[in-house]
């Protein structure tokens, strides 16, 4: 089936990096390997036989084989294989689904591969389709129909060559074997599914925006360029580089360290909102909450940074330095930030209102910066710019980092925080409780209830007991004032769900 | 005259070889410190138990591909964008949609969110990245206040607020990221370096740090100085596009998701890649990537339309995530840790946790 020469794509030469076309193809040929590949066999269709077709049940098995990866996962990528035109289903195939039973598949001939990137012009859809409404007599697809008579108003002046193209190759098709011509039609027809998709399917075709490519497109590949590389190079060339086993060994550190911070791998308590709907954590966890919880004081004791990044660990730490008479540095520190995040009109006024409260000789809040530092700050005050403060917050930050700081996690300050710090409780699955809710509303008698609010077998470590024995579970929806005594237990009415803990 | 024309060429091709020589210099002092890989020191770490995460919402609305996503600082909020130039703003806990504005151009492939929660930035193939500030006066036409802020020569691929809501930092297809005052649309640094478009960018959490990473259809990731506008270290391991880049939370590392099917691991004090994160059966390019709160999970959104969980530590793929019905095109982890959010030219994003 030879194609026209096409118009091509406005724009100029189809995008060159398409990895993904070339890695399916060794896939897909590995697949038709003699001895490796997916077990081939004959297909019986109506009258004709033909040859060299695979079950789609056949192609998951050898995917997930091959890859070891789930059937879910080998469905999914032979699918995509078909969505992508490299399978064809060979029952009249109108979507390029992959079906993991007994449905018999061919591999798409090298010809008519995506990644050829034909054009796929106007013209060959023009004959292509007109060919079809020839051999169907008219009965073409709906949104076929359309595409048609779109082609007929717009290439109507060739419209003479189309057909005759059309007659003279449907003509030549009927010299063939019954098996073959199938063959071919059922080629077409996937090639022209994947470059033309019928309104729903996806189009796998699409890539976005055009990027431009290394070969000089969008940067020119000047002397100056080069110039900067080897420039860059040179530098790179003289810089430290620290041994990957330390490196390395800093993020299992850091890992283990923050895993029972990280909620999506630890879980949080009391619950995560996502999944039990009850966002009572962000309520406890809140930016300028009362009393944090004990997660987040140990924080403050991993590093600096996560001291100050929190508002609750920073406004103790200002207020520990306080006690130690050096909450400028805090502040100045503060100031500088401002200073480098804020708006650029604001700077001179910035500027001087920190050299006035905290540089300036006699200052209300000098801050102590060694003499070097001070001397080329107040030089670059000359001239004031956003980041003219960055050596005397750099000189500070590292005084409080060095000195303030670990006295900080020392201090008796620190420590009471973290005793008053609280342990959220468990919260239980929404469903439980909204049952024993329901349950409490219609049934007044206790019995029925207590044994409804026995707890699940699995986990919750943090019921307390009450009494009886029974255990019962603090739970934001038994949120109520009253105080419901049944015979055989009580519950409390909820304030809270926090258990202070020593 | 013809003999200056000789002269130029054999210079570049001259300046080109020695470019390259000194590159080749620089892999191999790299490699001397090269000691151990990072597989080998993960042994004594502990293996990552079943991993079941799930689709939590579905936040249904846009008419046309997510290309985009960020989250707010209220941990539950979100901005998204669209090709047909939707953007909208939602509470993802509840998935009610709070804003929505409609830009004058399509395919909108990047939006942020301001830290104070009060503005949103966006922009695309309109060149152009415009802030938005987010009013609850229900007849004020958000359009009405868009401020425009940064302007490229070609589309607008990636932007983020600085610590505040006064500066942001673009990158764009023309090559070149920028560092913009929010409040006069002053241009404050421009970075040049990658030789074709920058397609993501990510600023460092590093604690006195004024750096960032870009990276881009160069194959090239570059972590630049903010202050002096230079590229301070460079790394060239990809095969393909980098389509997304993500500190690690220790800032001492990056990731980076491309179109060769992988995922790589960057650590800026060896200055080198020290893993890599591939599969097999991994066939399409990742499209974003981001770390769980420590940073031991590395969850990755592909073109096949999956999401790819990844032990960064052991370098193995901890879970495989269905759901959209087309490519994955951005994926934010939230804020605290607590879930991760993705888009999908499916039109539609979902939470999972």
């Amino acid at each position: 089936m030879a194609m026209t020469s096409g118009s091509g794509t406005p724009g100029g030469r189809p995008r060159a990096q398409r990895p993904h076309l070339s890695k399916m193809e060794r896939v897909v040929v590995s697949m038709q390997d003699p001895d490796q590949g997916v077990r081939m066999r004959s297909q019986r269709l109506l009258i004709t036989v033909i040859s060299h077709a695979v079950t789609g049940g056949d192609v998951v098995e050898w995917l997930a084989q091959k890859f070891c990866i789930s059937e879910e996962e080998a469905l999914h990528l032979g699918d995509l294989l078909a969505q992508h035109g490299y399978l064809y289903p060979l029952r009249e195939p109108h979507s390029l689904a992959l079906r993991p039973d007994e449905t018999p598949y061919r591999f798409q001939t090298p010809y008519f591969w995506t990644s050829t990137l034909w054009p796929a012009a106007e013209l060959d859809y023009a004959i292509y389709l007109t060919k079809k409404n020839i051999r169907k007599q008219g009965a073409l697809l709906e949104h076929e129909k359309e595409h048609y008579d779109q082609l007929h108003k717009k290439i109507n002046h060739t419209w003479d060559l189309v057909v005759m193209q059309a007659r003279e190759q449907l003509r030549a098709a009927k010299q063939r074997r019954k098996g073959d011509r199938l063959v071919i039609a059922c080629q077409e027809q996937t090639y022209w599914l994947v470059n033309r998709p019928p309104p729903g399917a996806p189009n796998v075709l699409e890539q976005g925006p055009e990027r431009g490519s290394c070969t000089g497109s969008r940067v020119q590949m000047s002397s100056d360029f080069y110039k900067r590389e080897i420039e860059f190079s040179r530098k790179a060339l003289g810089r430290t580089r620290v041994k990957s086993s330390i490196c390395l060994e800093a993020y299992l550190k850091f890992s283990s360290q923050h895993s029972l911070h990280d909620p999506i791998l630890s879980g949080c308590l009391p619950s995560n909102p996502w999944i039990t709907d009850d966002d009572s954590y962000w309520t406890i966890n809140a930016p300028m909450v009362a009393v944090p919880t004990k997660l987040r004081v140990e924080r403050w004791a991993f590093s600096f940074q996560e001291l100050l990044d929190d508002p609750v660990g920073r406004t103790h730490f200002m207020d520990f330095l306080q006690t130690e008479f050096s909450a400028e540095n805090l502040s100045f520190w503060e100031a500088c930030e401002e200073l480098r995040f804020g708006g650029q009109a604001q700077i001179p006024d910035l500027v001087d209102a920190v050299y006035q409260q905290f540089l300036a000789p006699g200052a209300a809040r000098w801050v102590n910066i060694d003499s070097r530092t001070m001397e080329r700050t107040l030089e670059g005050l000359r001239q004031p710019h956003r980041y003219v403060l960055d050596d005397a917050q750099l000189h500070i930050y590292m005084l409080m980092k060095k000195d303030s700081y670990p006295r900080f996690l020392k201090s008796d300050m620190y420590k009471g925080l973290l005793g008053e710090a609280v342990i959220p409780l468990e919260a239980k699955r929404r469903f439980v409780h909204l049952v024993v809710l329901i349950m409490r509303l219609l049934v007044p008698a206790g019995k029925i209830f207590a044994r409804l609010a026995e707890p699940e077998s699995s986990p919750p470590t943090r019921a307390f007991f009450r009494g009886t024995g029974i255990p019962t579970v603090c739970s934001p929806y038994l949120q109520t004032r009253r105080t419901y005594r049944p015979a055989s237990f009580e519950i409390t009415s909820t304030t809270g769900l926090f258990l202070a803990q020593k | 005259m013809a003999s200056d024309g000789l002269h130029e060429s054999e210079t570049l091709a001259a300046l080109r070889s020695e470019a390259e020589s000194l590159k080749g210099k620089l892999e191999e002092e790299r490699a001397k410190l090269h000691d151990v890989e990072l597989r080998q020191v993960a042994e004594r770490v502990e293996a990552l138990g079943q991993f079941v995460m799930k689709t939590r919402r579905t936040l249904k609305g846009h008419g046309n591909k997510v290309l985009c996503m960020d989250w707010c600082r209220d941990k539950r909020r979100i901005v998204s964008s669209s090709q047909d130039g939707k953007v909208i703003v939602w509470d993802s806990f509840t998935t009610n949609k709070e804003h929505a504005v409609t830009m004058p151009c399509t395919w909108v492939m990047a939006c942020a969110y301001a830290p104070s929660g009060c503005a949103i930035a966006c922009g695309g193939l309109d060149n152009k990245c415009s802030v938005y500030p987010l009013t609850f006066d229900k007849n004020e036409n958000m359009a009405a206040k868009k401020k425009s802020v940064a302007m490229h020569t070609n589309y607008l691929s990636a932007c983020s607020f600085t610590n505040s809501d006064m500066q942001i930092l673009t990158a764009s297809g023309d090559g070149t990221c920028a560092l913009w005052d929010v409040e006069s649309g002053q241009l404050l640094q421009s970075f040049h370096g990658h030789g074709a478009d920058v397609l993501c960018l990510d600023l460092a959490p590093s604690e006195t740090g004024n750096t960032f990473v870009s990276g881009g259809c160069d194959k090239k990731a570059m972590v630049w100085d903010m202050r002096s506008g230079q590229c301070v270290q460079a790394f060239e391991t990809h095969e393909s596009d980098i389509n997304s880049v993500r500190y690690y939370p220790s800032g001492d590392a990056f990731a980076s998701g491309s179109d060769d099917a992988t995922c790589r691991l960057y650590d800026l004090r060896a200055d080198r890649e020290v893993a890599i994160y591939s599969k097999e059966s991994i066939i399409f390019g990742a499209s974003s990537v981001d770390f769980s709160l420590s940073g031991r999970l590395l969850f990755a959104g592909y073109n096949d339309y999956t999401i790819n969980v990844w032990d960064v530590l052991k370098g193995v793929r901890v879970s495989i995530l269905f759901g959209h019905e087309n490519r994955v095109s951005t994926l934010r982890v939230s804020p605290d840790g607590t879930a991760f959010c993705s888009g999908s030219w499916d039109h539609t994003l979902r939470v999972w946790a």
